[in-house]
C-alpha cells in the first residue's frame, strides 16, 4: 500500500505538556496509584492518531442537548437555575472545528449525581437525568441547555468540595484530539480551593475553563447564559509535513 | 516581533467517577435519554474480518482494579483502512466503525470489546506497522487521557519490524504493548498503570 500521489494527513501539535497537569498530583489523591511512574514515549503521529471517529448528526435526538426536557416526564422539567451554555471548539490555530461530538454530563441543582456510587445525601430529581451531547456546527459553534449545577462534597482531604462544574468530552478530527475536561462558573469561590482544578499548573490555564456570563446571550424572563469555548490540538499544514519520496 | 496568533489546548481535567452518565448513559442505569450508548456495537454480521474479543483490566499501583475507568479503542479495518474522512487511500469497510468505548465492570473492571482484526497501517515513511489498537484510558484519578496501543501475540514477525515498537529504548517493556492469546480470537490486554509491569504510555 502506498501513499504515493495522495495527499497526506496532517498531523497535530505536539501537546503542551508544561501546560497539562501532570499525571502524579498528591493533593487528589486517587492520582497517586494511577498515574504512570514512567516518562510517556514520544512517537510520531500515524495515521492511528491522525485519523479519528466522527460521528454523525443522526445519532443526534431533538432533546440531547436540553438537559432540562432530555429525562423528565412529560409535561415536568428539572429543577433548578435554568442556564443556556454556549461557545465554539477551536483548533490553537483558531479556527473553529466543525462536527465535533461534544458530551456533557454534570450533577443536578443540589450537587447529587444520578449514579449508582453516589451517596451525597441531597436529593436526586426525579426529572434530571445529566446527560447531553450535541455536535459543532461548521463554525465550531454548539449550545446546550441545562440547570446549573450545585457544589458537591467529595472525601479526598475530609472536607473538599468540588466547585459547581460540567464535565465535557470533546471527539475532534483525530484520535490524538481526545479530550475530556471540566467547565466552572464564573465567580465561583470554591474554583480556588479545589484540589481538581488545582492539578492544572498555571493560573491563564484555570482561567480558560471558567465559563463567563453573557448577559447579552440570556434569554429574558427564562434562562442566563454561560459562554464556554473550548480548544483541541491544533492541525500541522501539510505543507512541511514528511513527505515519502516522489510525493 | 509578530504574533503567531495560537491557543493553548484546553486543559485537561479527570474525567471523574461519574464518567459514565455523559459518556454511557445507558450502561449507568441513566436510559431513555440514547438509543445506545456511543461505540457499544463495532462490527455487524456484514462486517468483513476475523472477528475477534479483546478484554482486559485496568489496574492501579497497587494491583487494585479500576472499576471505574472508561477505555475507548480506534482502529484500523480488516484491510487496514479507517473509517475516518482522514482516510485518503481507500474506502474502509462501512459495515465496521472502528471505534469502541466500553466502561469497565462496577464490581470487576473488567471491559470487552468485539471487533475485528485490524490490518496493517503505513507507518509515514511507507514502512509497514504491525496490525495493532489504539486504545485511550481516563477514569477517576486520571488528569490526563492515556495513550497506548495493543499490539497481536500471534504477528511475531511483524512485530519484529514495527516502526514504533522497534524504537522503544527499554525493549524490555515492548511485552507490556502485546495482548495475550485466550483461546480462538480471544485476547487479553491488561493495562497496569504504575509498578513492575507498567503498560508503555504513548505522548503521540
Amino acid at each position: 500500500m502506498s501513499l504515493t500521489n495522495q495527499r497526506p494527513a496532517a498531523s497535530f501539535f505536539a501537546r503542551d505538556r508544561g501546560w497539562q497537569p501532570e499525571a502524579l498530583t498528591p493533593q487528589y489523591k486517587t492520582s497517586v496509584a494511577r498515574s504512570p511512574s514512567r516518562a510517556l514515549l514520544s512517537m510520531p503521529q500515524t495515521l492511528s492518531e491522525i485519523t479519528g471517529p466522527v460521528f454523525g448528526h443522526n445519532i443526534i435526538g431533538p432533546l440531547d442537548n436540553d438537559l432540562i426536557l432530555n429525562f423528565a416526564k412529560p409535561g415536568e422539567s428539572a429543577i433548578g437555575p435554568r442556564i443556556y451554555v454556549y461557545g465554539r471548539v477551536l483548533d490553537e490555530t483558531g479556527r473553529g472545528v466543525p462536527n465535533v461530538l461534544v458530551e456533557f454530563w454534570q450533577a443536578n441543582a443540589g450537587g447529587r449525581y444520578r449514579h449508582a456510587k453516589e451517596g451525597y445525601i441531597a436529593p436526586l430529581d426525579p426529572n434530571f437525568g445529566g446527560c447531553g451531547r450535541c455536535i459543532t456546527a461548521e463554525d465550531g459553534s454548539y449550545e446546550f441547555r441545562t440547570v446549573q449545577p450545585g457544589p458537591y462534597p467529595w472525601p479526598n482531604r475530609g472536607n473538599d468540595w468540588r466547585p459547581a462544574h460540567i464535565h465535557f468530552s470533546l471527539f475532534g478530527q483525530g484520535f490524538a484530539q481526545r479530550l475530556i475536561t471540566q467547565m466552572y462558573f464564573e465567580g465561583d469561590p470554591m474554583i480556588w480551593k479545589c484540589p481538581i482544578v488545582d492539578v492544572v499548573p498555571h493560573r491563564e490555564g484555570i482561567e480558560s475553563l471558567i465559563a463567563q456570563l453573557d448577559m447579552d446571550s440570556t434569554v429574558p424572563m427564562d434562562a442566563r447564559a454561560y459562554k464556554f469555548d473550548m480548544v483541541l490540538r491544533g492541525r500541522r499544514s501539510t505543507l512541511f509535513e514528511n513527505r515519502l519520496e516522489g510525493n | 516581533m509578530q504574533s503567531l496568533y495560537r491557543l493553548k489546548e484546553s486543559p485537561s481535567q479527570t474525567a471523574g467517577p461519574y464518567v459514565h452518565i455523559g459518556c454511557v448513559p445507558n450502561f449507568s442505569g441513566i436510559g431513555g435519554v440514547y438509543e445506545e450508548d456511543l461505540g457499544t456495537t463495532m462490527v455487524n454480521e456484514k462486517t468483513k474480518g476475523e472477528r475477534i474479543k479483546v478484554s482486559g483490566t485496568v489496574y492501579d499501583g497497587t494491583g487494585t482494579p479500576l472499576k471505574d475507568a472508561l477505555i475507548e479503542i480506534w482502529q484500523a479495518d480488516a484491510d487496514g483502512l479507517y473509517p475516518s474522512p482522514e482516510e485518503h487511500r481507500g474506502t474502509a469497510d462501512p459495515n465496521f466503525t472502528g471505534f469502541g468505548r466500553k466502561a469497565g465492570d462496577y464490581q470487576t473492571g473488567e471491559w470487552v470489546f468485539e471487533t475485528v482484526k485490524p490490518g496493517a497501517v503505513p507507518f509515514p515513511d511507507g514502512r509497514k506497522m504491525a496490525p495493532h489498537i489504539s486504545f485511550w484510558i481516563v477514569a477517576r484519578g486520571i488528569n490526563i487521557g492515556l495513550q497506548t496501543r495493543m499490539y497481536f501475540p500471534d504477528e511475531a514477525e511483524a512485530n519484529a519490524k514495527d516502526p514504533i515498537l522497534t524504537k522503544i529504548e527499554h525493549q524490555n517493556r515492548v511485552p507490556t504493548l502485546i495482548a495475550k492469546k485466550e483461546g480462538d480470537g480471544a485476547y487479553r490486554f491488561d493495562i497496569y498503570l504504575q509498578g513492575e509491569n507498567e503498560t508503555v504510555f504513548f505522548d503521540f
